[in-house]
């Protein structure tokens, strides 16, 4: 190419960018819209929800009772499925959000802090939204320097889940895999392995690295994230020797890529699921496999208890959803409305009574309901869950309420994937062999925190600006 | 019908009438009407997106707040940031695996599909179906089928006494199980190479078998060099493919089945792209990466363009 053509391009790129540089606006603050919330208020228009589906009897009745709230002169559309992100910010940044998006709880934070929601402390006092009820874990992972962005629901919470019959045969009960006693988890693990050959036959104890690592880490007595959400603590004492004990259990078992190898082949949500085919002597899981194991192994030989503390006390880890209200959302009026609707008590307690009564139609135990709401938690219990007549199962329903009311959870963030990113490639760099515990927390806090400054730099900025 | 007065060639070049002039004109203006969707779809959905990056690229964009003007500083915090360096290792050891076997692989292919007569037709389907599936489901295939328990290639080597590695687990195994996954899409480089095969004059084997070249010898000493264009092509077109590896990756390592356990050695650049601009909403610096790849794209097409010239015959060329 020429140097008179070469010349000739750089000038013509270089303009395009400059023009571009020039004439680019973005998308423009995102509207702050002036929304005259009211629980008298009449509904029109359309409602657009991202995010949700009516897929189960739970979602239905609360929907339906939404709807109706909402009145005729509404007419609901569902997007449904997981949040799309990306499609969510893209509607955001081109100011056509939609009006209501149902997004996990971690993430509210990072919209939050983008101004891609809004704070619902005007549609709370309209609709009478009664905050109180809502956990306390449920509450911090929506609340946002101060300011209520989203209204939470459902709560995931672990519980320890074993065979009974593989503890029996090894001596072993379940408080010797519930985390209480970290010796005995690491003795039970060696009990219970097997292996036919050199390949993995029996795990005998799966910690559910990565992702349980905060559960290891708070049941140690560590906190990965302060308070304010602005300091990250990967690396403390007690994290650090959170990481080696689950580590170690792997270790005892031929290595993590062994255990994940065989854990992927098994069926988990079938018949021929690892309890069923006495493949897997215990782990800490959420409480949702429950009603799975319930379903397709009613039989298996089961033994349940809440994930403990090395004290001995039950603790979870709280996962869930939340209603938000975009930035710019153009009925946002009927949106709060939708949303309080869906969580309101008597919401709550109609899904109840129609899973409740689906199950008993098919002769299935109802294992009750984690709704993120303590009262409706409670009155969901107190009325409608029964004693199953298998000590088994009743014990499963113990274990998750009592997990219920021992939950923490991280506190809402600007920088939650990459907070998250850092810890889970930090376990993982550890898993693989990689790095020693140290060495991967070390480097996950530095990653992390700076995820972390930089972000609140942004937020502060904005706020204060 | 209209009539034409071509200039008389010995009389040189003369000035257009005025009519043949408008007719040019109208011409072009035709030319244009037809070709103005594709050049609409161009501008606006390329080279606008295309420069509108290259501007992002020097901006702090969050995708929701409007981009901010920082200068070059995206491409400084990528010099040092050592995710950038894993990713671009790991692509490139993909690259550098997955171009030679695949290329060798659909040669191998397509010279057993060149004897194959009849039949010829019914492989040549076979071996392009799995092309047709979707990258998504190569995702999941990589899971099932290189699971270090019971996958089906374990459970192969296992027949032959051989106790295969955990190929998904195991981070020294994972780029290697998806080199050999990329096989699965060998066959639209198969049908490529088995044209160029049949465009090599038979002519020239008979003479190579006339001296008593065999099988190897006629394989390297005309099929090659006859082919020579095609493997060129190929070579080019995998090789930006194995740069922009992505959706099988991300599916069997980062997608649902696996959203917590996202195992480094599977991070390849357009990967961690994506997470820099989806997840983690830094746009303007996952704008910058995509300009850093494509300048990497371009440096190696142009080296392997200028190697080409070496080693590249052209039926017809005359240097």
């Amino acid at each position: 190419m020429s140097t008179r053509r070469v010349g000739l391009c750089g000038t013509v790129a270089a303009a395009g960018v400059l023009a571009l540089a020039a004439c680019a606006s973005g998308s423009g603050e995102p509207t702050q819209a002036e929304v005259t919330y009211g629980s008298d208020a009449a509904m029109s228009g359309e409602l657009t929800v991202m995010g949700f589906g009516t897929g189960d009897d739970v979602a239905q009745v609360r929907y339906d009772r939404a709807t109706e709230e909402l009145g005729d002169d509404v007419d609901v559309s569902l997007v449904e499925g997981d949040l799309d992100i990306q499609a969510f910010l893209s509607a955001v940044a081109a100011g056509d959000p939609p009006d209501l998006v149902y997004a996990n709880r971690d993430q509210i934070g990072t919209f939050a802090s983008r101004g891609a929601i809004l704070p619902l402390t005007d549609c709370i006092a309209a609709e009478d939204v009664d905050t109180g009820q809502f956990r306390e874990a449920a509450s911090g992972q929506v609340t946002f320097d101060g300011e209520v962005y989203a209204l939470p629901e459902f709560n995931q919470v672990q519980v320890t889940m074993a065979d009974s019959s593989l503890l029996s045969a090894a001596g072993l009960g379940i408080e010797a895999v519930n985390g209480s006693d970290w010796d005995a988890v690491t003795q039970a693990t060696s009990a219970l392995v097997r292996r036919d050959g050199g390949a993995l036959s029996v795990i005998g104890f799966d910690s559910k690295l990565p992702e349980f690592f905060p559960l290891w880490a708070k049941s140690n007595g560590a906190d990965l994230l302060s308070d304010d959400a602005r300091t990250a603590q990967l690396d403390s004492p007690e994290a650090l020797e959170a990481l080696e004990l689950a580590v170690a259990v792997y270790d005892a078992q031929g290595g993590f890529p062994a255990v994940k190898a065989f854990r992927d082949s098994a069926d988990f949500f079938g018949e021929g699921n690892q309890f069923a085919t006495h493949t897997l002597g215990a782990m800490p899981m959420e409480n949702w496999y429950v009603n799975v194991l319930n379903e397709v192994s009613p039989d298996a030989t089961l033994a349940f208890d809440t994930f403990r503390t090395r004290e001995g006390e039950p603790l979870a880890f709280a996962t869930g959803s939340a209603w938000a209200i975009p930035a710019g959302s153009p009925n946002a009026a009927a949106a709060c409305r939708f949303a309080a609707t869906m969580v309101e008590q008597d919401s709550w307690l109609a899904a109840a009574q129609a899973r409740a009564d689906a199950r008993a139609e098919s002769g299935q135990v109802f294992t009750g309901l984690l709704t993120g709401n303590a009262d409706a938690d409670e009155e969901i219990r107190s009325t409608l869950v029964e004693p199953s007549g298998s000590p088994v199962w009743d014990q499963a329903v113990e274990a998750v309420y009592e997990a219920n009311e021992n939950t923490f959870s991280l506190p809402a963030n600007p920088a939650d994937a990459e907070f998250k990113a850092a810890w889970q490639d930090g376990v993982n760099r550890v898993l693989n062999g990689q790095q020693e515990p140290a060495e991967a927390l070390a480097q996950a806090q530095e990653e992390a925190q700076e995820a972390l400054d930089d972000a609140w730099a942004e937020w502060d900025e904005r706020s204060d600006g | 019908m209209t009539t034409t007065t071509a200039a008389p060639v010995a009389a040189g070049p003369v000035a257009p009438t005025r009519t043949a002039r408008a007719r040019s004109r109208r011409n072009l203006w035709s030319a244009l009407l037809f070709l103005s969707p594709w050049i609409v779809g161009f501008l606006v959905f390329t080279l606008w997106p295309v420069l509108y990056s290259a501007y992002l690229s020097l901006t702090d964009y969050d995708v929701i707040n409007d981009p901010r003007f920082i200068g070059l500083e995206n491409y400084r915090d990528m010099a040092a940031d050592p995710k950038i360096a894993l990713a671009l290792t790991n692509t490139v050891v993909y690259t550098v695996l997955a171009v030679p076997l695949h290329v060798v692989g659909a040669l191998g292919l397509a010279l057993l599909l060149e004897r194959a007569g009849r039949s010829s037709g019914f492989f040549r389907t076979a071996f392009f179906l799995p092309k047709m599936t979707p990258p998504v489901a190569v995702g999941v295939l990589v899971l099932l089928l290189f699971n270090g328990q019971n996958g089906l290639v374990n459970e192969a080597l296992g027949a032959v006494g051989v106790q295969g590695p955990y190929w998904t687990t195991d981070q020294a195994w994972i780029k290697p199980a998806l080199v050999l996954m990329s096989m699965w899409t060998i066959g639209s480089t198969v049908i490529i190479l088995l044209a160029a095969l049949r465009q090599v004059p038979s002519e020239l084997y008979d003479a190579a078998r006339v001296d008593g070249a065999g099988f190897w010898r006629r394989t390297f000493a005309v099929t090659v060099p006859m082919i020579s264009g095609t493997l060129f092509f190929v070579v080019v077109v995998n090789t930006i493919a194995a740069f922009q590896m992505f959706t099988e990756a991300y599916t069997a390592f980062f997608g649902s089945g696996n959203t917590t356990y996202a195992n480094e050695a599977a991070l390849f650049y357009v990967i961690y792209l994506f997470q820099q601009g989806f997840e983690n909403l830094n746009m303007g610096y996952a704008s910058a990466m995509a300009w850093l790849l494509f300048v990497i794209i371009l440096a190696v097409t142009l080296v392997q363009l200028a190697v080409s010239k070496r080693v590249v015959y052209y039926e017809g060329d005359q240097k």
